[in-house]
């Protein structure tokens, strides 16, 4: 990524290295905590500035569940399976779209030019927004896990918290496939396309509308290298089981392994230098 | 190569051609063979400059010359930079360079969604984080409002201000920390004359007081009377690199826009007699 232009071959030798009057300038560092938290505290800071988005994702996932319980009134049993899927897979959608958009904002607006410009570590960025909207997805995941278990009789063997151990993990994911997906989106228009590009064949083959190994032996090829398959994998574990099951901690550890990948893939698509 | 050696802004009308007296002094920016290319387009061709320390260098041009361009490389965003390029010291883009650079864009680039003091409070930090600096960068903050006179407008929503207004909030932004360097495109563009001026008087008082060193451009003629030094740039080239007094006289003309005008009408008749030539 570095060009030519550091072909800085000694031709400085008249001035000798340059004293600044300031104090040597703070490391740039891969990761540094503060500057994490106070991008996760300005991410956190813009929404709440904006009441109707925090709305919106909060009330939604709920709004939902609530009309698949009483789409499925007469049959409980498809309630507890779908709707332990969707518990996964709320968060994911949620955030995918949020963080695709919020991070474009960020690149049309020239706001990430400037702070590449400044000390801020790409690892920063990705970090802050992780853990701002990971924030959020806890508050939504633990609204709509409670409101499924408790009031709408979410038939859950396992324990709630492993739900929502999973829920937060698929928002990591959609966080993570959202800023690395905006670095290919050009406009706003575009960042929403991605979402059926990139969430859609994903709900199609993760096993919500049938078991993945009746599907055809491609697509179930196919669905398993898609991470939501494991993410909704792991709430069927913890629907049928009273303990966490191998299964549900290889699960687990595929779709966070899912999110550092592709967010280490979305630092990659930051670019201090751009054309 | 046009080489002068950085002093203070003096009024004399002939531009100094002796050899740097004052060696101690590097200059803040130093380009040789600097070019740029965007896509099939080479936008800046070989420049060759300097940029003085501790004054204001003006960057003049029509719109489209590469000045924005050439800011970008000297911050160090630019891809696709090849030469030398110089800047404090260090290669531009040097990590270290990060803290010792103001540099505004030419479209405001601020958060619409936070107030002018969250903006200002969020870079802040990432220039100085830790909680050890918090009262510092309070402080710096406020100070950086009061600079750009937005002291009124501090917990107003960026994206509720009026455009001259937010192009203040990201000028505001550059003034965070102590910059050696300010790289400020286009910082006056659509104020109105008050604020202009109370601007290019808190541009003097940086250069001045703080000894920073200031590369401001701009395609207002007048303001450039109010520069130390002026590049001016055509088409990827610079035409000229001298002192506003010195330009008028080598010129023969009474204001900058007459003697820009005047470099401008011999380089266009230049090339034309290049491509009769080429054309033989």
């Amino acid at each position: 990524m570095s060009t030519s232009a550091h072909t800085d071959s000694g031709t400085n030798t008249g001035g000798g290295p340059t004293r600044g009057t300031t104090p040597a300038p703070a490391p740039t560092s891969a990761l540094n905590a503060s500057r994490t938290a106070a991008t996760a505290a300005r991410v956190l800071r813009q929404l709440r500035h904006d009441p109707r988005t925090i709305a919106l994702m909060i009330l939604i996932p709920c709004v939902m569940l609530l009309l698949l319980r009483y789409v499925f009134d007469g049959n409980p049993r498809t309630f507890d399976s779908i709707g332990a899927s969707l518990l996964g897979i709320f968060p994911l959608i949620t955030m995918f779209l949020v963080t695709s958009i919020a991070t474009l904002r960020e690149r049309t607006s020239g706001t990430l030019e400037r702070l590449l410009a400044m000390p801020l570590g790409k690892g920063d960025l990705i970090a802050g927004y992780a853990l701002a909207f990971g924030i959020l997805a806890i508050i939504q995941s633990a609204l709509a896990t409670g409101l499924a278990v408790w009031f709408l009789d979410l038939d859950v063997t396992g324990s709630p918290w492993l739900l929502l151990l999973v829920a937060l993990l698929d928002a990591l994911l959609g966080t993570a496939l959202g800023l690395f997906v905006s670095a290919f989106a050009a406009s706003e228009f575009q960042a929403v396309q991605f979402m059926p590009a990139v969430i859609f064949p994903q709900l199609l083959l993760c096993g919500l509308f049938t078991p993945r190994d009746t599907m055809h032996p491609v697509l179930e090829a196919i669905s398993d290298v898609l991470p939501m398959s494991y993410a909704v994998d792991g709430m069927n574990e913890v629907l049928r089981h009273t303990d966490m099951t191998a299964t549900f901690v290889r699960d687990v550890l595929i779709v966070a392994g899912c999110a550092v990948l592709v967010l280490g893939l979305g630092a990659a698509t930051l670019r201090r230098r751009t054309a | 190569m046009m080489n002068y050696p950085p002093g203070p802004p003096t009024n004399d009308d002939t531009p100094s051609t002796a050899s740097p007296s004052t060696p101690s002094a590097s200059p803040a920016v130093r380009a040789e063979d600097l070019t740029v290319v965007r896509g099939p387009r080479t936008v800046l061709r070989g420049l060759d400059f300097t940029v003085p320390r501790g004054q204001i260098t003006g960057l003049l041009g029509p719109s489209g010359c590469g000045k924005s361009t050439l800011m970008r490389a000297i911050v160090g965003t630019q891809a696709k930079v090849t030469g030398t390029l110089d800047v404090l010291g260090s290669p531009a883009g040097h990590p270290t360079l990060r803290t010792r650079i103001g540099y505004v864009t030419q479209a405001p680039s601020v958060y619409d969604d936070l107030t002018v003091r969250q903006n200002l409070a969020y870079f802040a930090a990432i220039l100085a984080p830790g909680r050890a600096a918090s009262e510092r960068r309070h402080d710096d903050v406020t100070r950086a409002i009061a600079d750009v006179g937005l002291t009124s407008h501090a917990d107003a929503l960026a994206g509720n201000l009026s455009g001259g207004q937010r192009s203040r909030v990201s000028l505001a932004v550059a003034l965070l920390g102590t910059p050696e360097l300010l790289v400020l495109d286009e910082p006056t563009v659509g104020l109105d004359p008050v604020l202009r001026r109370d601007l290019w008087n808190l541009f003097h008082d940086i250069a001045a007081r703080r000894g920073a060193t200031l590369l401001i451009s701009s395609h207002v003629m007048d303001e450039a009377e109010r520069c130390h030094r002026l590049l001016l740039m055509r088409e990827g080239r610079i035409l000229a690199d001298d002192t506003p007094d010195a330009l008028r006289t080598r010129t023969h003309t009474d204001t900058v826009e007459a003697a820009f005008l005047h470099l401008v009408d011999e380089a266009i008749a230049a090339d034309r007699t290049q491509q009769k030539e080429t054309a033989r």
